[in-house]
């Protein structure tokens, strides 16, 4: 094995049944050096015993998981300092500052408090230094969690729902920082509670119920895989809903709420071509499927219940 | 050993934040210091007052010297209304109404409301007789007493107080922290966190020790300088600083007691109740706050087996009765063969996360 073609991670056949409830059930994966990667799934699929189960937490019934070439089980000094974790629950010290946090924890792994100073700076924390972690925003928080988990440069990172809680332009913020982890050349695992959030920033995904992982691929993949219809809506008026069905072939579906005319096709050519035809192409807005839709087929249920 | 010094300083300074901390382990015991001090900084100094009912001829033949000598431990005052002596008798005001009969014959009226006071003036009133009747011999007695005392003149409550307090003050300490910390950080995920990094578990324990010895260090300084100003008047004699020993060992013994609540507390509050379910009967049992000479057999027996009782006891023998390494070696042994053996019971009871 040679250093940058082993695969960040590889798990075969994980397994992990608390009392009557099979948690993790059978879960193989692998993620490439320098993936984003999405763990998807509603609460209770399985994902944090997985994750728990890659990071070293906790022991699998069976099957192995190897990151960085690594056994993260038992406990492995070797791996520690390669990977960086930031869990759900921001873990602070109480009633330390953002940087006297984050020296902490540079010195935890032997990195110089400069560093401390210039992750500080990367995740936009710089004004907030003197301030004590309770009393820091929800996205600062995050991103003082974030900080702790990179502070040491590792190679392989985890983040368990970064932005839950977040406002959106928090959440917009965190993106562009997550991003930019990633560019540096390191493998992010994420897991998240919003199906756009992963279609934007994975490059593959994997979606998780019952213990199991259903589908692993590319989100543009994934979603074309489904061949779910594209829905080209124009402002209701221009045409009417039986004008539009008499013209067109059966297959598209027709609707007229009083505010939009939906067209749902899996063909869309001859759709566009009536509303250019006729003029209505004014205001018009064509979404094809999303993940939100793989989840559903998949799962039979939507994200967030 | 980076890591150990960084958790150190990290709990330091998030400790150091915590007023409510600050309250609990260094003032709240402080204030039962000044406050028991003050309470008891008279001693328990036998002084009676007698009411004399009518002529008493034993106190109205005392000469000057005598009345005197009497003085010191007896104030005799005239109230020669019966039944009006009697009331200031029975609600404590006077300890004792004195009156000779037609006969001759003397009579103390006492009241049983306190023993201590009641003993105490009949023993003075009746050595007041005593000496009149060996007066009225005309003979020099055949038996004389004198008294010493076998401590330093100045011995007062303190000496007693500030051993004790500050044993109890460091159980607290040493209890509390080693519960809380451990308990907080598990529940805060700190604990979880550290798990991630190559942090050792014995960095993760010793943090936690370190301060905490340090600050019962912090305590005793604090207590020992308090308590001999000269308001409170401690005086410390022989090899007093085998008190640091003494808290040092101490502090870790209960430290392993805290330990092994906070191994089985899942919350900050049960963590904390248990702690103080250990510590305050163990106080009152160990006489940390009042001497156990006069307790039953039972809580003599029980204060054997308490960690307390014993670093009280060796502190007192340190600090205020001048002995020396012979009475602190085997208690310092003692405690730490405890906190050896609770941590080792602790270990195996570690987690780190909470399911």
């Amino acid at each position: 094995m040679t250093g940058d073609d082993e695969a960040a991670i590889t798990a075969d056949g994980l397994r992990k049944r608390y009392g009557a409830v099979q948690a993790v059930d059978g879960v193989s994966l692998t993620v490439r050096r320098g993936e984003f990667f999405g763990l998807l799934g509603p609460n209770g699929a399985g994902k944090t015993t997985t994750l728990e189960i890659l990071e070293g937490l906790r022991e699998p019934d069976e099957g192995t998981a190897t990151l960085l070439g690594e056994r993260p089980w038992p406990r492995n000094p070797r791996l520690l300092p390669r990977i960086g974790v930031q869990l759900q629950a921001s873990a602070f010290f109480e009633r330390l500052t953002a940087r006297e946090q984050l020296a902490a924890f540079a010195s935890l792994y032997g990195v110089g408090t400069r560093r401390a100073e210039e992750m500080l700076a990367r995740v936009g924390l710089t004004e907030f230094a003197g301030t004590q972690a309770e009393k820091l925003s929800g996205g600062q928080a995050q991103r003082l969690s974030i900080a702790c988990a990179l502070v040491h440069e590792p190679e392989l990172v985890f983040l368990d729902e970064p932005t839950t809680g977040l406002d959106p332009q928090a959440r917009r913020n965190l993106w562009d920082l997550l991003r930019e982890i990633n560019a540096d050349g390191r493998t992010v695992v994420l897991t998240t509670h919003y199906l756009d959030e992963a279609e934007i920033l994975c490059d593959r995904v994997a979606v998780m119920d019952h213990g199991r992982l259903l589908r692993t691929g590319p989100p543009a993949t994934l979603i074309r895989e489904l061949d779910a219809p594209t829905r080209i809506s124009v402002p209701s008026g221009a045409l009417s809903a039986a004008e539009a069905s008499a013209a067109l072939d059966e297959e598209v579906e027709v609707s007229d709420d009083g505010v939009s005319l939906v067209l749902a096709t899996r063909s869309p050519a001859p759709v566009l071509a009536l509303l250019g035809e006729r003029g209505a192409l004014h205001g018009l807005q064509a979404r094809g499927g999303t993940l939100e839709d793989v989840f559903l087929h998949l799962t039979g249920r939507a994200y967030r219940e | 050993m980076k890591a150990f010094f960084s958790l150190s300083r990290s709990l330091l300074v998030s400790n150091a934040r915590d007023r409510t901390w600050l309250f609990f382990t260094v003032l709240f015991p402080l204030m039962f210091l000044l406050l028991f001090g003050v309470l008891f900084k008279s001693g328990s100094a036998a002084h009676s007052t007698v009411l004399q009912v009518g002529p008493v001829r034993v106190l109205d033949s005392m000469t000057a010297a005598q009345r005197a000598q009497l003085g010191q431990s007896l104030t005799v005052k005239r109230d020669d209304n019966l039944a009006d002596a009697l009331g200031k008798v029975r609600d404590g005001t006077d300890d004792g109404a004195l009156q000779q009969t037609a006969s001759g014959q003397l009579v103390l009226h006492f009241s049983a409301g306190d023993a201590t006071r009641a003993a105490t003036v009949q023993g003075l009133v009746d050595a007041v007789v005593q000496q009149a009747n060996q007066d009225a011999t005309g003979r020099p007695p055949a038996w004389t007493l004198t008294t010493a005392q076998v401590e330093d003149r100045s011995t007062k409550p303190i000496q007693y107080l500030t051993p004790g307090l500050l044993g109890w003050a460091i159980a607290t300490s040493g209890t509390f922290s080693a519960a809380l910390t451990l308990v907080a950080w598990r529940r805060k995920r700190i604990l979880r966190r550290l798990r991630l990094a190559p942090v050792s578990l014995a960095a993760v324990i010793a943090a936690p020790t370190a301060v905490t010895l340090l600050v019962a260090l912090v305590q005793t300084a604090v207590f020992l300088g308090v308590a001999t100003l000269p308001y409170y008047g401690l005086k410390l004699t022989g090899e007093w600083w085998l008190a640091v020993p003494l808290v040092l060992s101490g502090s870790l013994c209960f430290m392993s007691i805290g330990l092994l609540a906070g191994s089985f507390a899942r919350t900050e509050n049960a963590a904390q109740s248990a702690a103080q379910l250990i510590v305050l009967p163990m106080a009152f049992l160990s006489g940390s706050f009042f001497p156990l000479d006069f307790a039953p057999g039972w809580v003599q027996s029980v204060a054997q087996v308490m960690p307390l009782h014993h670093l009280s006891v060796a502190m007192q023998d340190v600090l205020s009765r001048g002995k020396g390494v012979g009475a602190a070696l085997p208690t310092i042994g003692g405690l730490l063969a405890a906190a050896v053996l609770l941590c080792a019971v602790s270990l195996r009871l570690f987690r780190w996360d909470d399911a």
